[in-house]
């Protein structure tokens, strides 16, 4: 029993709690293995305390910037008028969504290759913000559809496999959180997320493989870009400050669920120490 | 180490077993993943009479002709073409903002015996080029670009990617 009536629960500081670095590791975690130097769990927490506010700040600057070259200073566009500027937000997070779903498929084969405590807790921390951006991606697309296409929605191959990869993050979300056992949730969450990235070509090749009413890539296409220079600085600028704003939310995040295990570990030592000493 | 080794040989294989089988299924439903057919396809393909699909293409130059009446109602008469076919359309509702000749449209309807598509819907498409206002007036005014006849020139033309030479084909023109 960890918490014998008429006591009150352990409560443990974080930060000022003695030995940080050398907790004694999960129990169900492996031992050696080069990565895990990478995995240790003191490590990342001050490293990414160093990393963390400058990541931060640099989003907010990049952003500001962005905001104002993107809505102030960028010229309309010639046919669709001032409509395209929902393309520096609209843009930026579909690149997010596919390139935020690759890195799930790198943290999954550490998972399941390595067995990477580290990259269970940050791809678990990472589908919902996914899930977010990928609906912030939809949003702004029906939005920007509606008066230029004339329709919030159609079924075209674009639209219905961002559709799909938006019910991957959220299936992704929901299934590492679906097990009592935090590792066996991980590891079928990690094969989930494998076998969702062949939707990502699909994703991107879809206005190429078939006609669809979405438009053809812009800024990736062979040759020069299809987008004049005035509108793809600030689009490329909003797509940077995007992108560091999203790596500072998952960092801020794994952050406060490697600190809730570490909680988790003390309240669980304490209460053994409790039960030995009234035995 | 070995263990570790099966782990990525395992995921080696399914992750082949599994793209090829994507590959697969996606040739095989080719021709239900397109969301509009060309007037070449249409012409070349048997469709059903009375069965909805959705015809795309750009509106041919010169046909758009707003007088007229269809079924009671003010009409809308113009032609969907693709370079080489091109379908008379007759559309009644409210066409999207970007509608013009030139421009892309994809049309929701049926296919009648006369040979003329009657349109529910009408969606405008627009390809992936964007440019200010000015740089696309200098192309017109350079006579380098005619916006009812299709898509912009190749953007080497007028995307220089140095902001000082983005009017370059105003000096040219004038």
């Amino acid at each position: 029993m960890l918490q014998p009536e008429g006591k009150r629960p352990y409560t443990v500081d974080v930060e000022t709690a003695p030995n940080m670095a050398k907790l004694p590791p999960a129990p169900s975690r492996e031992a050696g293995g080069s990565l895990h130097r990478f995995a240790n769990p003191g490590r990342f927490l001050r490293l990414t305390d160093n990393w963390l506010p400058w990541l931060s700040g640099a989003a907010l600057l990049v952003l500001g910037i962005g905001a104002v070259w993107g809505l102030a200073v960028a010229p309309p566009d010639w046919q669709q008028g001032e409509t395209v500027r929902i393309m520096f937000v609209h843009v930026p997070m579909a690149w997010l969504a596919m390139g935020g779903y690759m890195g799930l498929a790198i943290l999954s084969v550490m998972s399941l290759i390595w067995r990477h405590p580290l990259a269970d807790l940050t791809a678990r921390e990472l589908s919902p913000i996914g899930a977010a951006v990928t609906a912030l991606c939809l949003l702004t697309g029906s939005l920007w559809g509606r008066p230029m296409w004339g329709t919030w929605w159609v079924w075209d191959a674009r639209l219905t496999s961002v559709l799909v990869l938006f019910f991957l993050w959220l299936g992704h979300a929901a299934l590492v959180r679906a097990f009592d056992d935090a590792e066996r949730g991980a590891r079928m969450g990690a094969i989930l997320a494998l076998v969702g990235v062949v939707n990502v070509p699909i994703v991107k090749f879809s206005v190429d493989w078939w006609n669809t009413l979405h438009q053809p890539a812009s800024v990736t296409r062979i040759n020069a870009p299809g987008m004049h220079v005035d509108i793809l600085y600030p689009l490329l600028v909003c797509a940077l400050g995007f992108t560091l704003a999203f790596a500072a939310i998952v960092l801020a995040a794994t952050r406060a669920a490697v600190m809730e295990r570490r909680v988790r570990a003390l309240q669980m030592a304490a209460a053994r120490r409790a039960d030995a000493a009234e035995a | 180490m070995t263990r570790k080794r099966r782990r990525i040989w395992i995921l080696v294989l399914c992750a082949i077993g599994l793209g090829s089988a994507t590959a697969l299924t996606l040739t095989a439903f080719q021709d239900n993943l397109v969301f509009f057919r060309s007037p070449t396809d249409v012409l070349t393909t048997e469709i059903p009479p009375g069965r909805a699909f959705r015809l795309g293409g750009l509106v041919e130059e010169g046909s758009v002709q707003r007088q007229g009446e269809y079924e009671g109602r003010p009409a809308i008469r113009f032609r969907v073409t693709d370079g080489a076919n091109a379908i008379p359309v007759v559309f009644t509702g409210v066409l999207p903002d970007l509608f013009r000749e030139g421009q892309g449209v994809v049309t929701q309807g049926v296919m009648g015996q006369d040979g003329t598509f009657r349109a529910r819907e009408v969606l405008a498409r627009h390809d992936e080029t964007y440019m200010p206002p000015e740089v696309a007036d200098a192309l017109k005014r350079a006579g380098h670009w005619n916006p009812a006849q299709g898509a912009a020139p190749p953007p080497a033309q007028w995307n220089t990617l140095e902001p000082g030479r983005a009017d370059a084909p105003r000096r040219t023109g004038s």
